[in-house]
């Protein structure tokens, strides 16, 4: 066990040598097209067990739609996607927390944080112990019978990071998770993030606007050019782990990557609203 | 000290006022009760004609005759036994299908034209055509019942299962939910509210054509009641008869409602 969690670490020390040996995602050559548009455009990345991934782009170039195509609820047209599992596991591949509410109305708190465990059968002792962590973890136990309508936007977020992570899965997937919320909640609910992902690494591939998010939550930065979505630059994070959200931002490093990031993505938001008003004028 | 005084001040001004919704309930409470009283005085003094409108007391009295003899339950019973199978027979495959009608594209092509082309026919014009498949006895009653819940029903599922958010079968796919756990723990319960719509509809239909399906043939049950009535021109029974379904309709409707409560507790 101890030399499992040492082994772990060193990975986690050399994320660049281990994703050449053993990519947790690879992803080759992936393209999306609607009829004659062009969602995403031959993207090929590696994605190492244990990163924390973030993809920035501006709206409407294809980053939702590949991280679809991730969780299976889109075909590619072209390319692949390989997910490494580890031998025997049992675990599902991707999880998803969806942008904007995604958890059922109809059901409890806890039935939700338990929605994935429950769909695969798990033993009920396990689905107790499981979603009574990340219900802990996140601050919902309170709330466990409490049906989604008394709960406020970052709660119900909060009800979502908890069903993907109870779930158990190989990565997770996060599509713009915290842009509907209000800028205190989502620095509380970032915090919150990198407290339960430290507590098992997954893999996680988290989509953005946001250019501080990315620079807080990620250990790369894959900025995507506006339509077609393509890979335009990939930026690694070396700011320490673990990391402390509010003093990140007083770091010089946190500044000039997100500069960095920014002036990488500036020419394809300016691309993309040019695209977007041509569309405009030809309605 | 000038709090005191204040309060003490208060106090009676307030009591003498009521609440808005209290006066709402007594003004509710009050007004049947004054149409009753303005009947009965009409009645006695010969206002109106009392073949035709006969004076609330003596419906009354007629209504304790009817009671005491046990005719009267023994025809409710008869009418709520036929609603109540009919309302299965009709409501469970309508729930089945609308729903399934809702997820899928190809079932709803196949019978989405079939339920628009049948849903306008007006559904007591089914009667003879009834009589003559399922004859006089209660086959033909309970089809009645089932044909008029099952179209509310079937059409408010498929609605409520289309207006689910599309995200939410989304999650059910990410969280490998199969098909029976798609139906049971997403398009069910996300198109409940609009389906107890459907069923309230549903019930109100049935209790109309029963009521008619009875006048026809039938040996017993309240629509029966009315129409003997009508040929022995008994017109405090056939009143009777009316009171009743009214009642039957009032307490199925806050049957139904506290059955929605308890379904949908998410909804406010």
């Amino acid at each position: 066990m101890n030399q499992a969690l040492a082994k772990k670490t060193t990975v986690r020390d050399d994320v660049a040598t281990e994703s050449r040996e053993r990519p947790a995602i690879r992803i080759k050559g992936l393209s999306k097209r609607f009829g004659s548009f062009t969602a995403v455009d031959n993207v090929t990345i590696d994605i190492a067990r244990g990163e924390f991934f973030m993809i920035v782009g501006p709206s409407g170039c294809g980053k939702t739609t590949l991280l679809r195509i991730l969780a299976g609820l889109e075909a590619p047209t072209d390319g692949s996607i390989d997910v490494s599992v580890e031998a025997g596991s049992q675990r599902p591949v991707n999880s998803m927390v969806f942008q904007g509410d995604s958890i059922f109305p109809w059901m409890t708190v806890w039935d939700n944080a338990a929605y994935g465990l429950k769909m695969r059968r798990a033993p009920q002792a396990q689905i107790k112990e499981v979603v009574g962590h990340y219900l802990d973890r996140t601050g919902l136990l309170k709330f466990a019978d409490a049906y989604p309508h008394q709960l406020s936007g970052g709660m119900k977020q909060r009800v979502s990071i908890a069903r993907a992570f109870a779930n158990d899965p190989e990565i997770l997937l996060m599509d713009e998770p915290f842009s509907a919320l209000d800028a205190q909640n989502k620095l509380l609910l970032q915090e919150e993030l990198l407290r339960i992902w430290e507590e098992n690494k997954k893999t996680v591939l988290f989509i953005t606007h946001d250019v501080d998010e990315a620079v807080k939550l990620g250990d790369r930065i894959m900025v995507m050019t506006a339509q077609p979505g393509r890979v335009k630059t990939v930026v690694p994070v070396s700011l320490p782990r673990p990391r402390d959200v509010l003093e990140l931002q007083q770091n010089p490093e946190f500044g000039k990557l997100v500069h960095q990031i920014w002036s990488s993505l500036r020419d394809e938001v300016q691309r993309a609203r040019e695209l977007d008003e041509a569309k405009g004028v030809r309605k | 000290m000038s709090a005191h005084i204040e309060a003490e001040t208060v106090r009676p001004v307030r009591s003498w006022k009521l609440s808005e919704n209290t006066r709402d309930r007594l003004i509710s409470i009050a007004s049947p009760i004054l149409l009753l009283l303005v009947w009965e005085i009409a009645a006695r003094t010969g206002l109106i004609d009392t073949r035709f409108f006969p004076a609330p007391s003596s419906i009354f009295e007629t209504l304790v005759t009817l009671s005491s003899t046990g005719e009267l339950w023994q025809h409710t019973a008869a009418s709520l036994q036929r609603l109540f199978i009919g309302f299965l027979v009709g409501g469970i495959p309508a729930l089945i299908l609308g729903i399934i009608m809702g997820l899928s594209r190809p079932v709803r092509a196949v019978f989405d034209p079939l339920i628009s082309a049948t849903y306008p026919i007006p559904k007591s014009s089914i009667l003879p055509l009834a009589l003559l498949i399922f004859g006089l006895g209660e086959g033909s009653k309970i089809f009645m019942v089932a044909i008029g819940v099952f179209f509310p029903v079937a059409i408010n599922a498929t609605a409520g299962v289309r207006e689910i958010n599309k995200i939410y079968l989304d999650v059910g796919r990410n969280f490998k939910a199969s098909r029976w756990d798609t139906f049971r723990t997403i398009a069910l319960p996300g198109a409940l509210p609009v389906i107890m719509t459907g069923i309230k509809l549903g019930v109100g239909m049935g209790l109309v054509l029963i009521a008619i399906a009875e006048m026809m043939g039938a040996k017993s049950g309240l629509g029966y009641m009315i129409w003997a009535a009508w040929e022995t021109f008994s017109v405090e029974q056939m009143y009777v008869g009316l009171f009743v379904i009214a009642i039957i309709g009032f307490v199925l409707t806050l049957v139904l409602n506290e059955i929605e409560k308890r379904l949908v507790p998410w909804k406010r």
